[in-house]
């Protein structure tokens, strides 16, 4: 049935010019044009064009991206902004799969379940358009999968180790992965184990260590020449995770993610592919404060999180010119979280409540693109997607809980959300221009709809969702210029969001805070419009074969409705490294540093920041025996052992001090 | 086949009318309340040479503070009966004294037939030698009668009752009736009002407000948002809206206003004052 009515809606739509650049297609599509979008790649590669540190956590490698900031709270689970949004205006996907956090304070992002070892790479699209992953403003981060192929018999290992001094971050972790002419499997296993670290100064950062344990497995069957199955599971689960930034800390965060997908190649002459994929995850999210030592009232708030979803996707090329794609998806997601508190008054009953109310979201949608090549120098992408998106709080409890602030409050939401982007681009010898002009919605996130009583304790305000809330819309113009040659590339990219009903918390006067010692009530409310510019600029040059030059510097502003600062924008930041190699040894100099930031929005307790810079320097050999490969890399950072705090740090968490590390990658 | 049909229907309808038939024909005592006393647990009963009188409440137990209590009429034959009038007088026969304390009238309970009902509102416990009587008169076919027990009043383990002395130099009695069941929710909340006209009238208070004030003092003394004071409603009560935004123990900080909006007592919850001199307890 499912299958019938997508053949009938490609087979409507094949008239129509839609466009593709399909994310999954990526390695294929560099080679013939120049990759536009982001990619970060994360597995391993030639030493040269490796991380510095090739053992750094997801979190530092989605760091490196002009596009994306990492707020932390403390050493783990760094939640992504994207064009300098939250993750409310963002989706992020494991390959292609919609994972909703459990904590409602942001403490474990989707990027925190899973590890470098699992990832090949991040791709990120910015904007509303060209996203098959549903109702976006700020864009996707896809986070595809490391996955073997289907080839001659073929046993493959490797194994990692690491260390850290600032912290005594121990890292380990395993892959085995085999491949035959109709079967492949891929495992891995990561374990790291970090304490307290130092920020510059030798000042000890409590609460600030963690453990975190991940295994992995892929397996493909191929059924006949068409078609091959994969199935696909993700374990994740992090221990004794500290916060330094926030009261409270973690006792465990774990996650399933768990797939099943079909492909099917060339199910028809118009069609290359057809893929579908049925996933479940279910995400267990702990915290408490039980290590600290001076708390006004202790408390547990456990929140539990789980999907189930598909998506079905169809992409070809018709008559050379049109790469179309068509994706069916949909999701259904419930959370829940709690608040227990435990009086310090005798004898008095624990207080409860709860905290995300059991809100169910559930959602369709369909996406179609067509790239169509129109001359040997111009291309145009046309995209659209349109998502049925529906909440409905399904706790009796936390309705009537939730009523208290809206006594007529639906139970039920429902919101179509639509987005269109034209993106035109023009090649040249050296030269590529992109130019995109885009239009997206988005719903409010469960916190910004459903929220009681959630604490920030950056501002000290307890948060309330506002379930009557409007769709979030934004209208976005991008512009890239790149030139390319042998020895020079230099990336240029700048856009523009243009965001109407821009959700935020605003303090309601006449509130009772909830949380001892905070400073009030703010309701979600929306501003009528926000505005953001992001520019970049990129550029890596090859001075000879041996040295590499490469730079790169952004800058970031936020402003709101009457002038406001929008809040954990970034400031003007560079990063500039050289390196050097000849035959299997690399050395690598860098320095990073941001501008003083003023743009500070003090309703949300920001302070100004002065400017900082930092120097790291790696050294990395990679020895071969036979079949096998060893590659150590070494390296300081923070050489000066300067103490700063960034714009992403929340509460200003001061960041690490000198830090020396060595990571041994071995592969056989 | 026909045929067969209504010989089918015929004889059940037949058997319908034998079954109720001898059922009237018999003459077997009907429960006479089936449902009446659903969720309700005796306390107590007291009696007369006559008649037993059996007292419930949803707990089984008279506290401290407002009580719904529900009562039926049996006579020696434990046929239940309908009174005429009924009106009762609850006593606290102290050591050296005795009083009264506020008590509704009576009347049916809603759909029913048999079962009475009505409220006391307890200031004081049952403490030894000093107890409470209830004395319950009503008549019946014309002739009146009385019935008289001890009852025993426990103290209930939450502050629902406050008498004081309003600046006024009136005694008010102020009890908390509803929520008996409270939620994490807009919470409808009902109280009773009265003066003490002496040490044995007590007379329901018109026109005032009560206006309330729910902290949670383990919590920082937080309050709660959109709650309604207590006014007056036609049927005498005061009502209005309480919200407790989660489980817990909370301290309902009161102010009595006159109709012309003068305090009587009770004082604001503020940052130095962290409690009214009047307030309810709820615990959940």
């Amino acid at each position: 049935m499912v299958r019938l009515l997508f053949l009938l809606s490609a087979a409507c739509f094949t008239q129509i010019i839609w466009a593709q650049q399909a994310a999954d297609s990526l390695y294929t599509d560099t080679l013939q044009q120049k990759e536009l979008n982001e990619v970060i790649i994360i597995s391993q590669k030639p030493v040269k064009d490796q991380m510095a540190k090739p053992l750094s956590t997801l979190d530092r490698y989605l760091e490196t991206a002009g596009s994306v900031n990492m707020i932390r709270r403390g050493s783990y689970a760094w939640e992504p902004f994207l064009n300098g949004m939250a993750t409310e205006r963002s989706t992020v996907t494991i390959d292609g799969m919609r994972i909703y956090g459990a904590c409602t304070d942001k403490m474990d992002p989707i990027t925190s379940y899973v590890e470098i070892s699992n990832l090949s790479n991040a791709h990120i699209h910015s904007g509303p358009s060209g996203s098959g992953a549903g109702a976006t403003i700020a864009g996707n981060i896809n986070l595809s999968r490391k996955k073997g192929h289907f080839g001659e018999k073929q046993w493959n290992g490797n194994a990692l180790m690491g260390y850290e001094t600032n912290n005594s971050q121990r890292i380990a972790g395993i892959g085995l992965s085999q491949k035959a002419n109709r079967f492949f499997t891929n495992l891995d296993f990561t374990y790291r184990k970090a304490g307290n670290y130092k920020a510059g100064g030798n000042n000890e950062i409590l609460y600030s260590q963690f453990t975190k344990y991940n295994a992995s497995a892929i397996a493909g069957y191929k059924i006949n020449e068409h078609g091959h199955i994969e199935a696909s599971l993700i374990f994740d689960q992090a221990v004794d995770v500290g916060y330094p930034a926030l009261p409270m800390d973690v006792a465990s965060a774990r996650a399933w993610i768990v797939s099943a997908e079909y492909f099917h190649h060339f199910p028809s002459a118009a069609a290359d592919q057809w893929q579908t994929k049925f996933y479940y995850n279910n995400v267990t999210h702990s915290r408490d404060d039980t290590k600290r030592p001076d708390v006004p009232v202790r408390m547990d708030m456990p929140g539990w999180s789980k999907t189930a979803g598909f998506y079905s996707m169809l992409q070809g090329c018709l008559q050379q010119h049109h790469h179309w794609k068509l994706n069916l998806s949909g999701h259904h997601n419930i959370s829940l979280a709690e608040m227990t508190m435990f009086s310090s008054h005798p004898g008095e009953s624990d207080m409860f409540m709860l905290t995300w109310p059991g809100v169910q979201t559930n959602y369709a949608d369909i996406y179609l693109e067509d790239r169509i090549t129109l001359t040997d120098n111009w291309s145009i992408n046309l995209n659209a997607g349109l998502g049925l998106h529906n909440n409905r709080v399904v706790n009796e409890f936390g309705l009537s809980s939730l009523s208290i602030f809206y006594p007529d409050m639906p139970m039920s939401r429902s919101r179509l959300l639509k987005r269109i982007a034209v993106n035109l681009r023009y090649d040249k010898k050296h030269w590529s221009y992109k130019l995109e002009l885009a239009y997206g919605e988005r719903a409010p996130s469960i916190s910004e709809g459903y929220g009681f009583y959630l604490f920030n304790s950056f501002d000290r305000f307890d948060y309330i969702g506002n379930p009557l809330l409007k769709k979030e819309s934004s209208v976005n113009i991008a512009g890239t210029v790149t030139y390319t040659d042998d020895k020079l590339s230099v990336k240029l990219s700048g856009n523009w969001f243009n965001i109407h009903n821009y959700i935020i918390g605003v303090p309601q006067s006449g509130l009772s805070a909830m949380t001892i010692g905070a400073n009030g009530v703010k309701i979600y409310s929306q501003l009528a419009y926000a505005r953001i510019y992001n520019a970049t600029f990129d550029l890596n040059y090859a001075i000879s074969s041996s040295w590499l030059w490469n730079g790169h510097i952004s800058y970031r502003r936020g402003i709101g409705e009457k002038g406001i600062n929008l809040p954990l924008i970034q400031p003007f930041s560079y990063r500039s490294a050289i390196a050097y190699s000849y035959k299997s040894f690399s050395a690598e100099g860098m320095c990073e540093g941001a501008a003083s930031q003023q743009h500070i929005n003090k309703d949300f307790g920001e302070m100004e920041l002065p400017a900082y810079v930092l120097f790291n320097l790696s050294v990395s050999q990679q020895i071969k025996l036979k079949e096998q490969k060893l590659t150590i890399k070494a390296g300081v950072e923070n050489i000066a052992d300067t103490y700063y705090t960034t714009f992403a740090d929340w509460n200003r968490l001061p960041r690490m001090g000198r830090n020396f590390f060595i990571n041994l990658l071995y592969s056989f | 086949m026909n045929f067969i049909k209504i010989l089918s229907y015929s004889s059940l309808l037949l058997s319908t009318l034998v079954l109720f038939s001898c059922s009237k024909d018999k003459n077997t005592p009907e429960p006479q309340a089936p449902n009446e006393l659903n969720g309700l647990s005796l306390v107590t009963t007291i009696t007369n040479p006559q008649h037993s009188i059996a007292l419930y409440t949803a707990s089984g137990k008279l506290q401290t503070g407002y009580n719904a209590v529900f009562f039926q009429i049996k006579d020696a034959d434990g046929k239940l009966l309908n009174a005429e009038t009924v009106t009762w007088n609850p006593v606290m026969k102290m050591m050296h004294m005795s009083h009264s304390c506020p008590a509704s009238d009576i009347r049916l309970k809603p759909d029913a037939q048999y079962t009475y009902t009505g409220y006391i509102v307890f200031q004081m416990a049952s403490n030894g030698e000093e107890y409470w009587e209830l004395s319950i008169d009503y008549s019946v076919h014309g002739t009146t009668y009385e019935a008289k027990g001890t009852i025993t009043v426990d103290a209930a383990p939450k502050r629902v009752i406050e008498s004081f002395m309003g600046n006024d130099s009136v005694r008010y009695i102020l009890a908390l009736a509803e929520p008996t069941q409270p939620k994490v929710a807009i919470n409808d909340m009902i109280a009773v009002l009265y003066r003490m006209e002496s040490m044995m009238s007590f007379v329901p208070v018109d026109h005032y407000t009560i206006k309330i004030d729910p902290r949670m003092p383990a919590m920082g003394n937080h309050s709660s948002p959109n709650n309604v004071d207590l006014t007056q409603d036609t049927d005498k009560l005061y009502k209005g809206k309480l919200s407790l935004t989660m489980t817990g123990y909370w301290k309902i900080n009161l102010q009595l206003e006159d109709a012309a909006q003068n305090i009587i007592k009770g004082e604001p919850v503020t940052t130095t004052n962290e409690s009214s001199s009047i307030y309810f307890e709820i615990e959940f």
